[in-house]
C-alpha cells in the first residue's frame, strides 16, 4: 500500500505543480462560464447591419403601421408595382421585398422576396409585426371605443414564482430554470472531467511506455498498482482542481450578492410582498420594464440559488465524477497501454467517446423531460448515468433511482478496472506489436 | 550454493512457446552470463525473475527457498528498454525511484548523495531528465538499479550506449558490487564482456537452454586442439618433424618469423608438441587457438538450428 500513495504521489504532484494547473484553475470558471453564456449571448446578439425591407402593400392598410427596431427598418415606395420592385431589387440597396397581397386579412399570407436567406430575427421580426398589426385591423373592425387603452389595460406579463415547502414546512422557492442550468452545468462539468482527466489517464501511460520507464517500475510495484495509481492520483487532480473551481465561483458569487442584493434574508413571500407584485404591475414596452424587471428576476434566482440542496448536488457530483471518471479511466488506461503512440490511439477512441457523445444527446432531452422513459434509463447506464444522473439530480428524481444507478456504477467500474488491469499488464510491455481488437482480447485472458 | 534457481519454466503465448523448461542456476557472489539471439526467451525469463510476469510451470528459488513476493526487493533490474521520466527533475525522479524499492526517504536521500558524487553526476541532481544525454540518464539508471543494495543484480545490455569510458566505469563498478557480495545476471550480445566478467552461463535459445556451466569449462569442451605456432627456422623441416596425430593446417612463410598453424588429434599434446618442435626450430610463441566466446555462442546456436531443422 505504501507503493501506491507513492505513485499516487508522484502523478498527482507532478501535475498540480505545473503552470498549466494554475492557469486552468484560474481560468477555468471563466472559460467554463464564457462556454454556457457566449453561445446564448451570440444567438440574441442581433445584426447590427440596418436592413431595409421594402413593403409592396397591396392593401395600403399598413403603411407605417409596422414598427422598426434599431437595425430592422421598413420602407414603403410609392407608386411602385411588386415587379418592378423586383427587377431594381439589385440596384435600390433595399435587404428584401414584403408583398402583401390584398386579400391578407383573409389568407393569412405573405410573401418576404430576397436573394439571400434573411436571418431569424428579420423572418420573426416580420411576422410578429404583421400578426400584432392584423390583430389590431381585426379588432378594430369592431368598433370598440377607447381600444388602444383597453389594449394597453390588459397586457399583463406574468411573474411566476413556484415556491413550495420543504419536509419542515418551510416555504422554499423553486426555479425550473435554474434547475434546468444547474443540470446542464454539472452534467456538462462531468462530461468534461472524464474527458480531460480520462484523457490524462491515457497520455500518462503512454507516457511511461514510451519512455520505457515502466520496465523499471513494474520491477518494483504490481502492474496494477502503478494504473490504479496513475487513475487515483490524476482523479485527485480532477477533484482538487473542481473543489478550487467551487470555491472561487463562491467567493465571486459572494461578491456578486453582497454587493447588488443586501436584502436576501427575508422569505420569498415578505419579499413578494413588499414588492407588491400583486397589485398586477402594467407593463409597456418602455425601457422602463427591463430595468425593473430584470434584477427582480436575478434576485428570484440568487433567492432560488439559496434554496438548492447543493450538498446533495456537490455530493452526487464528486461520486458521479469519481465513478464515471474511474470507468472511463480504465477504458483510457487499456487504450494507452495498447498503443505505442498517442497516434495510435484514433482506432480505439471511438467505443470510448461514443457513450460520451450520446449521453451529451440525452443530456439535452433530459433537461427538457428529467422523468421521461430516456432520461430513466441512460442514468441507470453507467456509461451515461454519470453525465444524464447529474441532469436529473435538480429534478429530486426518486431516492432509489439514485442509488440504483450509483450502484450499477459501482460495480460496473470494479469490473472494468479489474479487466484494465489484465490487459494492461501485458499491454505496458509489448512494443512494436500492432495491436487490434483480437490482440487486447488475448491478453485479457493471459494468466498473470 | 545458488542464490536463484529456475526448474523447469514454461511460458506460453497464444501461438508461441516462449520458454520451454528452462532451468537455471546462478552461484551465489558470481557474475552469471545469460546469453541467447535475439528472441530466443531471454527477456521472458527476466521478466518472470523480476515477477513481472509468472510462468505457466516451474518453481523459482531465492535464496535456498521458494521465490516469495517481497524478494523482488532484493533484486536490482536494469532493462535493456529503459528510460526515465522526460520532464521530471533527476534527483527527485531517482528519490522516487528508490522509494518505490522500499527505501526509507531519508536512507535513498543519503544514499543517492553519496553515488551521485561517486559517479560525478551530482550537478545534474535539478536538471530535468530531457536535458541530459542518453550516457547521463543510463548512469542514473544505473544507480537507480543498484541503491536499494539488492542481493540479485540483474543488467540487461548494461553497456549499450556508454562511451568506453563510462563502459569502463560500469564495469568496475559491477566487479566491484561482485567483491561486496553481490550475484549478478547478465544478459549481453556482446562476448567479449562475457567473457571479462561472467563466471558462468547460460545460453538459450529458441526458448531451451542449449549450453551452460562456467566459462573455463565451456571452453575446454569446445577447444579445437589447434596451435598457433611463429617460429624462425625451416618450413620444411617443421612439416618432416611433426609426428602422427599432429596435422599441419597451414604454414606461412615470412621474412622474420614463419607461422603454422597445428592441430593436435590427443588430448593434453602441447607440452609433448612444444618439445618435439624446440628440437628443430626456434620457437618465438607458442599458444592454443582458444575458442571465444562468440565462436562457442555461434557454433552451438547454429548447430541446434540445423538440428532443429532436421528434425
Amino acid at each position: 500500500m505504501k507503493k501506491i500513495f507513492l505513485i499516487i504521489q508522484r502523478e498527482y504532484l507532478s501535475r498540480v505543480r505545473k503552470k498549466s494547473f494554475l492557469v486552468m484553475t484560474i481560468l477555468g470558471p471563466l472559460l467554463f462560464a464564457a462556454f454556457m453564456v457566449v453561445p446564448a449571448w451570440l444567438a440574441t446578439m442581433e445584426d447590427t447591419d440596418v436592413k431595409t425591407i421594402a413593403v409592396a402593400d397591396s392593401t395600403n392598410i399598413f403603411y407605417k403601421a409596422l414598427p422598426e427596431t434599431e437595425y430592422i427598418k421598413f420602407a414603403y415606395p410609392e407608386g411602385v408595382s411588386l415587379k418592378e420592385l423586383q427587377q431594381n431589387f439589385s440596384q435600390s440597396g433595399y435587404s428584401a421585398i414584403l408583398f402583401i397581397p390584398h386579400n391578407i386579412l383573409a389568407s393569412n399570407a405573405s410573401i418576404l422576396y430576397s436573394d439571400k436567406q434573411p436571418s431569424m430575427s428579420v423572418s420573426m421580426h416580420i411576422k410578429n409585426s404583421l400578426e400584432k398589426e392584423i390583430e389590431r385591423q381585426k379588432l378594430k373592425a369592431n368598433n370598440i371605443e377607447n381600444l388602444d387603452e383597453i389594449l394597453k389595460s390588459v397586457k399583463t406579463d406574468i411573474n411566476l414564482r413556484n415556491i413550495i415547502w420543504g419536509d419542515d414546512g418551510k416555504e422554499k422557492e423553486s426555479n425550473t430554470g435554474l434547475a434546468m442550468g444547474i443540470g446542464y452545468g454539472s452534467g456538462m462539468l462531468v462530461y468534461f472531467f472524464i474527458f480531460l482527466f480520462g484523457a490524462q489517464v491515457m497520455r500518462g501511460v503512454i507516457e511511461e511506455k514510451t519512455s520505457r520507464i515502466v520496465e523499471v517500475i513494474v520491477s518494483s510495484v504490481r502492474p496494477f498498482q502503478l494504473m490504479m495509481g496513475k487513475i487515483i492520483g490524476i482523479g485527485l487532480v480532477g477533484l482538487t482542481q473542481f473543489v478550487l473551481w467551487v470555491l472561487l465561483t463562491i467567493v465571486f458569487i459572494g461578491g456578486v450578492q453582497k454587493v447588488v442584493f443586501p436584502e436576501m434574508s427575508k422569505t420569498p413571500t415578505e419579499q413578494a410582498l413588499s414588492q407588491d407584485v400583486m397589485s398586477g404591475q402594467q407593463v409597456d414596452e418602455s425601457a422602463i420594464k427591463y430595468t425593473e424587471a430584470k434584477p427582480q428576476m436575478l434576485e428570484e434566482i440568487f433567492s432560488s440559488l439559496k434554496n438548492v440542496n447543493f450538498v446533495l448536488i456537490l455530493g452526487m457530483f464528486i461520486f458521479y465524477f469519481i465513478g464515471g471518471f474511474l470507468l472511463y479511466a480504465s477504458f483510457f488506461a487499456i487504450i494507452g497501454s495498447a498503443v505505442d503512440s498517442e497516434a495510435d490511439t484514433q482506432q480505439f477512441m471511438l467505443p470510448v467517446t461514443l457513450p460520451l457523445i450520446i449521453a451529451i444527446f440525452v443530456m439535452i432531452n433530459t433537461i427538457n423531460n428529467p422523468e421521461g422513459q430516456i432520461a430513466f434509463w441512460f442514468s441507470l447506464i453507467p456509461l451515461t448515468s454519470p453525465i444524464v444522473m447529474m441532469v436529473r439530480i435538480p429534478f429530486h428524481p426518486a431516492a432509489w433511482e439514485i442509488i440504483l444507478s450509483a450502484v450499477i456504477l459501482i460495480i460496473t467500474f470494479i469490473g472494468s478496472t479489474w479487466m484494465a488491469g489484465k490487459i494492461y499488464r501485458t499491454g505496458i510491455l509489448m512494443y512494436g506489436k500492432k495491436s487490434s481488437y483480437s490482440e487486447i482480447w488475448k491478453w485479457l485472458r493471459y494468466k498473470n | 550454493m545458488e542464490l536463484f534457481k529456475a526448474t523447469d519454466i514454461v511460458k506460453q503465448f497464444s501461438n508461441h512457446r516462449a520458454l520451454n523448461k528452462v532451468s537455471i542456476s546462478v552461484p551465489e557472489n558470481s557474475i552469471f552470463g545469460l546469453l541467447g539471439p535475439n528472441g530466443a526467451g531471454k527477456t521472458t525469463l527476466i521478466r518472470i525473475i523480476n515477477q513481472i510476469t509468472a510462468p505457466d510451470e516451474g518453481e523459482l528459488y531465492f535464496g535456498g527457498r521458494k521465490m516469495k513476493a517481497d524478494d523482488i526487493y532484493q533484486i536490482g533490474y536494469l532493462p535493456e528498454e529503459r528510460g526515465l521520466y522526460k520532464k521530471m527533475k533527476v534527483g527527485e525522479q531517482a528519490l522516487y525511484l528508490a522509494q518505490l524499492k522500499g527505501l526509507s526517504k531519508n536512507d535513498a536521500m543519503k544514499k543517492l548523495k553519496y553515488l551521485f558524487q561517486k559517479f560525478e553526476i551530482i550537478d545534474w541532481w535539478n536538471k530535468k531528465v530531457e536535458e541530459l544525454s542518453k550516457g547521463m540518464q543510463q548512469k542514473i539508471q544505473f544507480i537507480t538499479t543498484i541503491i536499494h543494495e539488492p542481493k540479485l543484480l540483474i543488467f540487461d545490455e548494461p553497456f549499450s550506449g556508454f562511451d568506453p569510458i563510462n563502459a569502463n566505469l560500469l564495469k568496475n563498478e559491477i566487479l566491484e558490487l561482485k567483491s561486496k557480495g553481490a550475484t549478478i545476471i547478465f544478459s549481453t550480445h556482446n562476448m567479449s564482456s562475457v567473457e571479462e566478467l561472467c563466471d558462468h552461463i547460460s545460453l538459450i535459445n529458441k526458448s531451451e537452454v542449449i549450453l551452460e556451466g562456467q566459462i573455463y569449462d565451456i571452453k575446454k569442451t569446445y577447444r579445437t586442439n589447434v596451435y598457433e605456432l611463429s617460429y624462425q627456422g625451416d618450413p620444411q623441416k617443421l612439416e618432416s618433424s611433426l609426428g602422427p596425430g599432429y596435422e599441419l593446417l597451414s604454414n606461412k612463410t615470412n621474412h622474420h618469423v614463419n607461422l603454422a598453424s597445428i592441430k593436435a588429434s590427443g588430448e593434453d599434446t602441447d607440452n609433448r608438441l612444444l618439445k618435439e618442435l624446440i628440437k628443430h626450430v626456434t620457437v618465438v610463441s607458442f599458444n592454443e587457438l582458444i575458442p571465444s566466446m562468440n565462436d562457442v555462442f555461434i557454433r552451438v546456436v547454429e548447430e541446434t538450428n540445423k538440428k532443429n531443422q532436421v528434425a
